[in-house]
């Protein structure tokens, strides 16, 4: 691509662009996992064939209180994690609509046969919850610290994965679960308090939603990485450098038709995920990028190895997965398109 | 390998003095599985394990799997009483760059032989290094300790079948039957019924605890399981969760709690008290 040297006009248009962009980042009073339990039982009291299996993690997602306020609906039943993603199925087969819940370890690799025969191939209806995602998994360390989850479950056909870590948008997503048939796969924080959108804003499951508005690249993030790309962004911006950011919150399907856009209209795209660069978004991406003809393009994720213990910031660091790293892999991907 | 009452019940002190600095040095952890199995630690590392803390990686030693590895501090918290490192490394659970992490792993601490945490797996890792033993006719034993919650994962049966069917009485299986999971008591969440039944129809010799934080009953257990030469042998030890600190044997949930740095002084003198009596009286009878 030709090398463009920004005109009047292009300020102007970036200026604008700049003040359409959203308001940023707060953060929330409540923890995802309060989100979590709460929209679950708005679902269970709307509709009675909404169910809840716990394999043993109640008092760490804080959904304890539903046993009792809902004892023909949800449900502890021991530390069983492939059994409970086989009962699911076969309830589901009854009409049940089960929401599972376990650490993301332990929801995808721990079950993936059984997610994979008794759900997507039984075409069953069941919604698997893992929660500490990557490194948001912290103390629990590199045992407990999915960073495959995605990588595992996107080689399966008929499979809807959601990587989430913002309150509305995992209350909206929880709804959509429960209302569309299939075996979907969702991962978040439990103590994720970051917000980035407003209450009006709707969500189609496969469908990106555009956070900020940009010209000279476009990060597509997921999950934790959405905070830090917008936040990266806003770091450019004092560099002139205008970058969109687009909630990638569907790994798959793939919004495939907002990929090529953003290819299209800003020419260069670095995707951001918490997970190993392998088999997760920027693996997504980079399919549809490379059959499509490549603009300049870099992932950020995790290298490709093991987790460990540690805190938020130490790890993100430690993985190349802050907003610094993102922000400068957007520098190598806006020169690569001048030359 | 001579049982000392005295000296095993001073080491299983100093090991839930251990446990209590590892935990309180981060704040938060496993405070109730890893004091149930202090006992059975002190017992094993004490006077039964044919180990060397001066070389860890000795290789005719016996391995010690803890399937429940979420109970990594009491781990730590022996093998720093028997020196495999220095006890200063305690204050170091779960802190960055650390090498003693939550859950255990044999990469990253001296003396600590599978890699656990993902709760199940550990049965069939010890079956697996027992069964090896077996084929190279080595007289090295295996010790396994599980969960009473951890038998929920069928992967523990699955190992059970396994070892009974091929007679691996080299590896000797302990159940830390404290009563509680993670979310409250065993009964509530899925009950198990007899443990001792379910591993007899398993085909297993089964030993049965009735205070499993008691080291004499364990010693005694350990010993009756390595004479019996037909079938493998599983230990039930009916235990306390949180044995030995009448906080949390008291609390009703002490599964994954706090200690406070302020707090410790007061539980190593209930300790202390503990040295002459066995522990009567303190949360540790079953
Ligand atoms: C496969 C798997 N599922 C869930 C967990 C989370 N988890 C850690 S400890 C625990 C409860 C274990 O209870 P129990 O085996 O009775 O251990 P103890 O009482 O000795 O602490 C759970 C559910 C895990 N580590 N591994
Ligand atoms: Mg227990």
């Amino acid at each position: 691509m030709r090398r463009r040297m920004m005109g009047e006009k292009e300020q102007e248009r970036k200026h604008k662009v700049r003040e359409k962009s959203m308001a940023g980042i707060k953060t929330s009073d409540k923890e995802l996992r309060k989100v979590f339990a709460e929209t679950l039982e708005a679902l269970m009291e709307e509709n009675p064939d909404v169910v809840y299996l716990e394999a043993d993690l109640a008092g760490a997602i804080g959904t304890t209180g539903l046993f009792r306020s809902h004892p023909k609906q949800a449900f502890d039943i021991g530390i069983m994690e492939a059994n409970m993603v086989g009962l699911g199925a076969g309830m589901s087969v009854k009409g049940k609509i089960p929401f599972m819940h376990s650490f993301g370890t332990f929801t995808s690799r721990r079950c993936a046969d059984q997610t994979f025969l008794s759900g997507c191939y039984n075409r069953a209806n069941i919604k698997l919850v893992g929660t500490d995602p990557g490194i948001t998994a912290e103390t629990n360390g590199g045992t407990h610290m999915p960073f495959e989850d995605m990588g595992i479950y996107r080689s399966f056909p008929e499979m809807t994965i959601l990587d989430v870590a913002e309150p509305h948008l995992l209350k909206e997503i929880m709804k959509k679960m429960a209302g569309q048939y299939g075996v979907m796969y969702i991962r978040f924080p439990r103590k994720g308090k970051i917000c980035y959108y407003e209450e009006k804003q709707t969500f189609e499951i496969g469908k990106g939603v555009i956070l900020r508005e940009g010209t000279d690249a476009s990060i597509l993030a997921s999950g934790v990485e959405v905070a830090e790309a917008i936040t990266a962004a806003e770091e450019l911006q004092k560099e002139n450098i205008s970058v969109r950011v687009v909630d990638m919150f569907t790994v798959k399907p793939l919004d495939e038709e907002l990929v090529l856009r953003c290819a299209r209209e800003t020419g260069a795209i670095v995707t951001a995920e918490n997970h190993n660069k392998i088999g997760g978004l920027g693996s997504a991406v980079a399919e549809v990028l490379a059959e499509a003809g490549a603009v300049p393009f870099l992932r950020i994720g995790v290298p490709d190895c093991f987790g460990e213990v540690g805190d938020r910031k130490f790890l993100a660091e430690k993985f190349g997965l802050t907003a610094a790293d993102i922000a400068g892999a957007v520098r190598k991907v806006v020169n690569k398109k001048g030359s | 390998m001579d049982f000392n009452r005295k000296e095993m019940d001073l080491l299983a002190i100093k090991i839930r003095k251990n446990i209590l600095r590892t935990i309180a040095s981060k704040g938060t952890g496993h405070v109730g599985g890893s004091l149930s199995i202090a006992d059975t630690l002190a017992v094993l590392y004490g006077c039964v394990m044919n180990v060397d803390p001066a070389d860890p990686g000795k290789k005719d030693r016996d391995l010690l799997v803890i399937s429940k590895g979420h109970s990594g501090p009491a781990m730590y918290a022996a093998l720093a009483a028997r020196g495999y490192f220095d006890e200063g490394i305690l204050d170091t659970l779960n802190k960055n760059n650390t090498i003693l992490p939550s859950h255990t792993d044999r990469l990253k601490t001296p003396g600590v032989d599978m890699t656990t945490g993902s709760l199940g797996q550990g049965a069939s890792l010890a079956a697996g290094a027992a069964f090896a033993d077996q084929l190279n006719g080595s007289s090295n034993y295996t010790y396994l300790i599980l969960g009473d919650g951890e038998l929920e994962e069928g992967q523990v049966w699955e190992a059970a079948l396994f070892t009974a069917h091929r007679r691996l009485t080299n590896l000797i299986t302990f159940v830390d039957a404290n009563g509680k999971q993670l979310d409250g008591p065993t009964d509530q969440v899925c009950s198990l019924g007899s443990i001792e039944k379910k591993f007899e129809a398993f085909g297993f010799h089964v030993i049965s605890v009735e205070n499993g934080n008691d080291t004499r009953q364990i010693y005694d257990a350990v010993m009756e399981a390595r004479a019996e030469k037909e079938l493998p042998s599983v230990i039930v030890l009916h235990t306390v969760k949180g044995a030995g600190v009448r906080k949390y044997a008291e609390m009703e949930n002490c599964h994954s709690t706090t200690v406070n740095r302020e707090e410790l002084e007061a539980f190593y003198q209930e300790l202390d008290a503990q040295a002459d009596d066995g522990g009567k009286g303190t949360g540790k009878e079953a």
